[in-house]
């Protein structure tokens, strides 16, 4: 993390509010780097898992919602089993990816909200993943359409991929389950 | 012994090997199966990315489906499993939102989850000594000289409290034992349980690359010739990043599903079509040793 030299004035209400909505206990924190030690995503992380959690606690929301770190944790929740103040980084990360859609600021990654997005609306259809369907969303959005093309060959040459959806008979109960979720955003 | 097994997305279409080698694996071991009536995907990293309400709803759907079937379910995918232990945990012990959510079940299903069956993943099942013991008897080319490290990677160690049915989830032993029971030479090494990279085989594969480059040179130090998994995604970036296809560099290390392994030592199955699958050709090494059955 660069240091800008300038004084910040901590913002206590952000802290709060990130407690809440992540359910972890941020304030906790002394700082051991323990997270940082184990995680395997630190390598291409603006910001280390301590630092995000540090930041969390001087209110430095902006920083944070703008940051690479929170799409590129991969949720393989070392970090979670190490802290020994309880606290998962994942579950912060996850809650400041929530807050970063719903403010509309500039993301620090567009490659993977747009995996997330196209993969949902994929269950959304079918109630299933259709990997086809889904890769073709995904490419369309971001138009990485030579990236792991060779890959793309060998996978259907061995079977991998199908070329027809499988659609689950209540795909309806899904839409409603989809219908809530968003009410849900809506009432925060 | 009776479940209701719960396949995935993953194990429809990209890691196919992996529900063949299951199933049969399974059938020849006395284990009835019953596939989960219309089941859903469970959302995996992208649902509970985005929604915590889809991160428990759509796993839920499942587990209340699965109660209607009576049996536990039995899960290959470590990641399917993962989600759906979480949303059982998240249910029984009552976190937040989970009344309002079984309620919410109940308008769009017609019923509520009782908590009434559980979640087992196959790994679980494989090393209950009876089934340990079933496996041993049946034997009939044990992987002698197969040189293999077991990798469990995150999703069937962590979160431990949740998810874990090892003594001590960050020293894993299940799949160190069952190699042991196959006879085949079970090698010990670095990055039992670190991340491969999980969901971002398509939307990060730089990063991906980054980190099946640090597996596969572990387990080469080690001695390694081979890689055994129970997670289809470990097994897919584990296997077409280090293919050239893939952009890898090309290193040969096969990667296994424990199935497979399984599948081979007790002679269950079709084991030609599931390593027809890989994208590494794990068929040279098997022969080399003398591991394949003569078909
Ligand atoms: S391991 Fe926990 S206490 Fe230590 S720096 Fe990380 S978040 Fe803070
Ligand atoms: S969950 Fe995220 S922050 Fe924590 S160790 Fe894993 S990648 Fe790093």
């Amino acid at each position: 993390m660069v240091s800008t030299g300038k004084s910040i004035a901590p913002s206590f209400s952000f802290l709060k509010q990130l407690e809440d909505k992540s359910g972890q206990p941020v304030s906790r924190c002394y700082q051991c780097k323990k997270c940082t030690g184990g995680c395997p995503m630190s390598f291409a992380m603006d910001f280390n898992p301590n630092q995000v959690v540090r930041l969390v606690q001087l209110g430095q929301q902006e920083r944070l919602l703008k940051s690479r770190t929170i799409w590129v944790c991969a949720c393989c929740k070392t970090c979670a089993d190490r802290c020994p103040n309880g606290i998962d980084i994942s579950a912060v990360n996850d809650a400041l990816k929530d807050m970063a859609a719903e403010q509309n600021v500039a993301l620090g990654d567009t490659m993977v909200p747009a995996f997330h997005e196209s993969f949902l609306a994929s269950i959304q259809r079918h109630g299933r993943i259709y990997e086809a369907g889904m890769l073709l969303g995904f490419k369309l959005k971001t138009k990485a359409y030579t990236q792991d093309m060779g890959l793309g060959i060998e996978f259907v040459k061995k079977g991998k991929l199908k070329f027809l959806p499988e659609k689950i008979s209540q795909v309806k109960e899904i839409k409603q389950i989809f219908e809530k979720a968003k009410a849900k955003e809506g009432s925060r | 012994m009776k479940y209701t097994y719960y396949p995935g997305c993953s194990l429809h279409s990209t890691a196919e090997e992996y529900n063949a080698s299951s199933k049969q694996v399974l059938e020849k071991l006395g284990i009835q199966l019953e596939e989960l009536k219309d089941w859903n995907c469970c959302g995996a990293t992208s649902a509970h990315s985005t929604s915590d309400y889809l991160a428990h709803a759509l796993p839920l759907r499942n587990l209340v489906l699965a109660e209607k079937q009576d049996n536990d379910v039995l899960v290959p995918c470590a990641a399917c499993y993962n989600l759906l232990k979480t949303a059982e945990h998240h249910m029984r012990c009552g976190g937040e939102g989970s009344e309002e959510l079984n309620l919410d079940m109940q308008e769009i299903m017609g019923a509520q989850y009782q908590g009434n069956i559980a979640v087992r993943h196959v790994v679980d099942v494989f090393a209950q000594e009876e089934i340990s013991a079933k496996i041993a008897g049946l034997l009939a080319k044990p992987l002698a000289g197969l040189k293999v490290v077991p990798y469990y990677g995150c999703l069937l160690t962590r979160p431990a409290k949740v998810v874990s049915f090892e003594d001590n989830a960050e020293q894993p032993q299940t799949l160190d034992r069952l190699l042991g029971v196959l006879g085949a030479e079970n090698i010990r090494w670095s990055h039992k349980t670190e991340c491969c990279g999980g969901s971002f085989s398509i939307s990060q594969p730089d990063l991906v690359l980054t980190l099946t480059k640090k597996l596969v040179d572990a387990a080469q130090y080690a001695g390694a010739d081979a890689i055994v998994t129970a997670c289809p995604l470990c097994q897919a970036n584990l296997d077409t990043r280090q293919h050239e296809a893939g952009g890898g560099p090309g290193t040969k290390v096969p990667v296994f599903y424990i199935t497979e392994l399984i599948g081979l030592a007790i002679g269950a199955g079709r084991s030609g079509d599931w390593l027809k699958k890989h994208l590494i050709d794990p068929v040279p090494l098997l022969r080399s040793l003398n591991l394949l059955a003569a078909s």
